[in-house]
């Protein structure tokens, strides 16, 4: 028990810092309880059902998708980020930013497109049949293998961006390392290079889980059905809210269990670098197969994630573009443009600051604020934004009942905001714990002793050596927030829409041909700011 | 150099995003202003109403033609934002007393029979809507009331089926369909409220068999959209189909020679059989603060003028016989639709959904 001096004296000891993490940790926080308070009250008969003919099938299913997706995003991911950070070959400038590309087409256009490509009755099939008289030798795109590879084609640019930055600043030195212990190429690689750059794969693949965990858009194109599906039959199948939220706190397990498993598997290890890591060292040169082989490589994988998908959507968008090009048309793209910008600064600045404080506070309690606040991505969006909502709205009739002119939260921007924070903070946050995690504490001390500590350490200290987690940071959530649908829905502001609302709107009526083209805006609007900022990273 | 360089581009960009931001806000500000012409014809208008304000899940290109029309006729503003229904259907309860909507207008019976369930709404208690509304369109106790019919009914190849050999939905689980079918998948509404009005028809056990069979016949696995049915049965997949008859008017309308057809199945059976239909419909809020106004919306929606706008943007049937409909709906010809009242397939859909589950229809 405390007694009422060691809690004084324990109050005292609170910092800013830890102040700042309880306040991060809380909307999210709110939100996971509003899900999981569904238990106390379980709709039993709702769910003996989903027990005996839904659930079996759909964890399954999900276990599943959430490896399948993980293997696939990572040995791309690795493999490609290897080939442009460290080897040379032909076109190798241009596939640095074009293999990023693909991250702006949210998945579940990236699947529509797929579908329409390789389906039965699309172009690639149909064209078999009249040159060959049969397309029955084609793989069926609506299959596990189709649902696996439309979500990696959409997340893989995920670890390829965090870890190039890892190979960016170390891969050539381990190299180096390598080479001196005798080591080589392919050995430096297994040896050094890929455990060096275990929390930057790590922190990408847990990116791609949990986005796979909350999707529903591409797997109901595929009708491949997952724990969010389910979620989803309870709600507007089967009318039962708490069934669904009770169907919710179970994929809440798996983002546990796979937080852990990420935990675990860091646990013993500690990354540090010493040295300025911009000293550059040359690139391997290819031989002359491999070299090709490689730009191959790319080819392809840009093809498949890029290139076709958008020819696909050009040859819809182009017949209707009378109907879609119109004044509101700009001002969808101004309003998805505007929300990115602002969400992107706030949502980054936070990250980098509760990264920081992390750092600074290495304590149990630490860990466990910045794992819940980082919890939102996995929720799928539509529950998210009721969990929020409903606090939200709570506090807004509170306002008016002490008599305030309401509603002051609902339908403002700051809600939108908020939920974005809560939503999108772990990819945010991702990048920039790995890249603080390589600056040894020894350099924090050093600081310290010359007079420079708190937000002036960060400033001067930690932020030039972050500085490519934090573009990264900012990219991804700037595309995120281009693509989010179920929290913009919900919370704009009247009269406000975006990309992703069109899209919607259009592609809930059947109308894909139409949503292609904002579809087409969201990946060009979406590439300016990938586009700038890694030429700018990439200067060499 | 570069370390300096950098997080000095970070920094410059923060400003740069914060004046992008602002100049783009302005835009938006003034983009968003009321056009000169509405603002005169405010003006011109004596009445200084209030804007109804209306929650759709019924698209914004679907309804923004018909409410301009409200406001071109009345001069009163209808504002409104759109989403999924369970949602806002969510958010209107969670807003409780404040809510600043007036009007719930969604898709699909269950989903206004679960609306009405919420207690969200309040009786419509309008003359107008019930001498004009027919009573199977109508909520039992008067929360909702239909504003559009759809009909989803049986589409199939003229190339290799002749109308003849079709007679019912039940009946396209016949072995003379077996690898001929194809279907959407379970977890559209469409096809929940479908099986909810077999079940209200036949019972459940009955409908459970027949679902069974229609699964036992499917060509291809079920689909994710009503078009992938009939694009699957053009490329030759498979013959038979169910579908909602718009989606049919569109591919229709890109496609004049199209070998498709539509047959309106269950007309002779019995009294209470018949093509089954659902609805688009409407409430007024419990909570609302401008109920005169929002039941004149109301009113005005199931007016001829009004119907015919209503319905003939998306190519549905309008509620009321004496509307004039659209020449392409109309010559897809008449049907004998269900007389069950709609109301039932909120309680059904459940019911509906598990028996599914249960038949593996996926």
């Amino acid at each position: 028990m405390l007694n009422l001096w060691e809690l004084r004296d324990r109050f005292r000891k609170i910092s800013v810092w830890q102040v700042f993490l309880v306040v991060m940790a809380l909307p999210t926080l709110l939100a996971l309880l509003g899900v999981l308070s569904a238990l106390l009250d379980p709709d039993v008969e709702t769910l003996s059902h989903l027990a005996q003919y839904v659930l079996p099938q759909t964890i399954k299913n999900t276990i599943f998708l959430v490896i399948g997706v993980a293997v696939v995003t990572t040995a791309l991911g690795v493999s490609l980020a290897w080939l442009t950070a460290v080897c040379d070959f032909p076109l190798r400038r241009f596939f640095v930013w074009a293999l990023i590309l693909p991250m702006a087409i949210p998945g579940y256009v990236m699947a529509f497109a797929l579908v329409g490509l390789f389906e039965y009755t699309g172009p690639v099939q149909s064209a078999l049949r009249d040159v060959l008289g049969s397309s029955s030798a084609f793989p069926e795109i609506y299959s596990f293998g189709g649902v696996v590879l439309a979500l990696s084609l959409a997340l893989y640019p995920y670890t390829y961006l965090m870890v190039r930055n890892a190979f960016q600043t170390q891969g050539l030195r381990s190299l180096e390392v390598g080479q001196s212990l005798g080591l080589s190429i392919r050995e430096s690689f297994w040896r050094i290079c890929l455990p060096t750059a275990r929390p930057w794969i790590v922190g990408g693949a847990l990116l791609v889980m949990m986005e796979t965990l909350s999707d529903f858009g591409t797997v109901a194109i595929f009708n491949y059905d997952t724990l969010t599906s389910a979620i989803y039959k309870s709600w507007f199948g089967l009318y039962s809210l708490p069934a669904a939220l009770q169907v919710a706190s179970v994929l809440l397990i798996f983002v546990v269990v796979i937080t852990l498993l990420e935990r675990h598997s860091r646990a013993s290890q500690r990354f540090s670098q010493t040295r300025s890591a911009t000293l550059m060292v040359s690139r391997i040169r290819l031989k002359v197969v491999s070299r090709w082989s490689a730009t191959a490589f790319c080819l392809l994988v840009f093809s498949l994630a890029f290139v076709m998908p958008v020819i696909r959507l050009l040859y819809w968008a182009i017949p209707n573009l009378d109907v879609e090009l119109t004044a509101q048309f700009w001002r969808y793209m101004v309003g998805s443009t505007s929300l990115s910008m602002i969400a992107m600064a706030m949502i980054a600045g936070l990250a980098l600051l509760m990264a920081f404080a992390a750092r600074t506070y290495n304590q149990p309690f630490a860990k466990i604020a910045v794992r819940i606040s980082t919890m939102g991505y996995a929720l799928p969006g539509t529950v998210l934004a009721v969990g929020l909502f409903v606090p939200v709205a709570a506090m807004d009739n509170m306002l008016s009942a002490l008599g305030f002119s309401t509603p002051l939260l609902q339908g403002t921007m700051v809600v939108m905001l908020l939920a974005y924070s809560v939503r999108f903070m772990a990819v945010a946050f991702a990048p920039l714990e790995s890249n603080l995690l390589r600056i040894t504490p020894s350099i924090d001390a050093a600081s310290r002793s010359l007079g420079v500590s708190g937000i002036r350490m960060l400033a001067k200290v930690h932020l030039p050596m972050v500085r490519g987690g934090l573009l990264t940071a900012m990219v991804l959530v700037f595309v995120d927030v281009m693509k989010e649908l179920p929290i913009t829905l919900m919370t704009r502001p009247f009269g406000f829409n975006t990309l992703a609302v069109r899209i919607f709107e259009l592609t809930s009526e059947g109308l894909w041909e139409r949503a292609a083209l904002p579809a087409l805006a969201i990946v060009l609007v979406g590439l300016l700011p990938a586009f700038i900022l890694i030429r700018k990273s990439d200067a060499r | 150099m570069k370390n300096r360089s950098f997080p000095s581009i970070i920094l410059a960009s923060i400003p740069m995003a914060t004046a992008i931001t602002f100049i783009s806000s302005l835009l938006l500000a003034c983009s968003s202003k009321p056009e000169p012409e509405a603002v005169e014809a405010l003006i011109d208008d004596s009445q200084t109403d209030e804007a109804i304000v209306v929650y759709s899940s019924r698209n914004e290109h679907l309804i923004s033609p018909v409410f301009a029309l409200f406001t071109e006729e009345t001069g009163v503003n209808v504002e409104f934002t759109t989403g999924k229904a369970g949602v806002l259907i969510e958010r209107i309860k969670a807003e409780g007393a404040n809510t600043p909507a007036d009007l719930l207008v969604t898709v699909d019976a269950g989903t206004l029979g679960y609306a009405a369930q919420q207690d969200i709404f309040q009786p419509l208690d309008s003359a107008e809507v019930n001498t004009r509304v027919p009573v199977y369109l109508r909520d039992d106790n008067d929360y909702w009331a239909g504003l559009s019919l759809r009909a989803r009914t049986i589409v199939y190849s003229t190339e290799r089926v002749q109308p003849e050999q079709l007679s019912s939905y039940q009946e396209l689980g016949d072995k003379k369909w077996q690898g001929r079918l194809c279907l959407r998948t379970s977890k559209k509404v469409y096809n929940q409220s479908l099986v909810a009005m077999l079940i209200a028809e036949q019972g459940e056990a009955k409908t459970e068999a027949i679902v069974s069979s229609w699964v036992a016949n499917l060509a291809i696995p079920p689909t994710s959209n009503d078009t992938k049915v009939m694009e699957a049965i053009l490329a030759g997949q498979c013959d038979v189909g169910i579908v909602n008859t718009y989606y049919f008017g569109r591919l229709q309308t890109k496609q004049v020679d199209l070998p498709l057809a539509l047959f309106w199945p269950n007309q002779s059976i019995d009294a209470i059989s018949g093509v089954h239909v659902n609805v688009a419909g409407v409430g007024i809020l419990k909570h609302s603060k401008n109920v005169a106004q929002a039941k004149r919306l109301v009113e005005w929606l199931v007016s001829d003028n009004a119907q015919a706008l209503f319905a003939g943007v998306n190519k549905e049937y309008p509620i009321n016989d004496g509307v004039d409909i659209n020449s392409q709906v109309a010559s897809w010809g008449t049907f004998k639709s269900s007389p069950l009242p709609l109301s039932q397939a909120y309680i059904l859909q459940p019911a509906a959904v598990k028996l599914m589950d249960r038949a593996g229809y996926k």
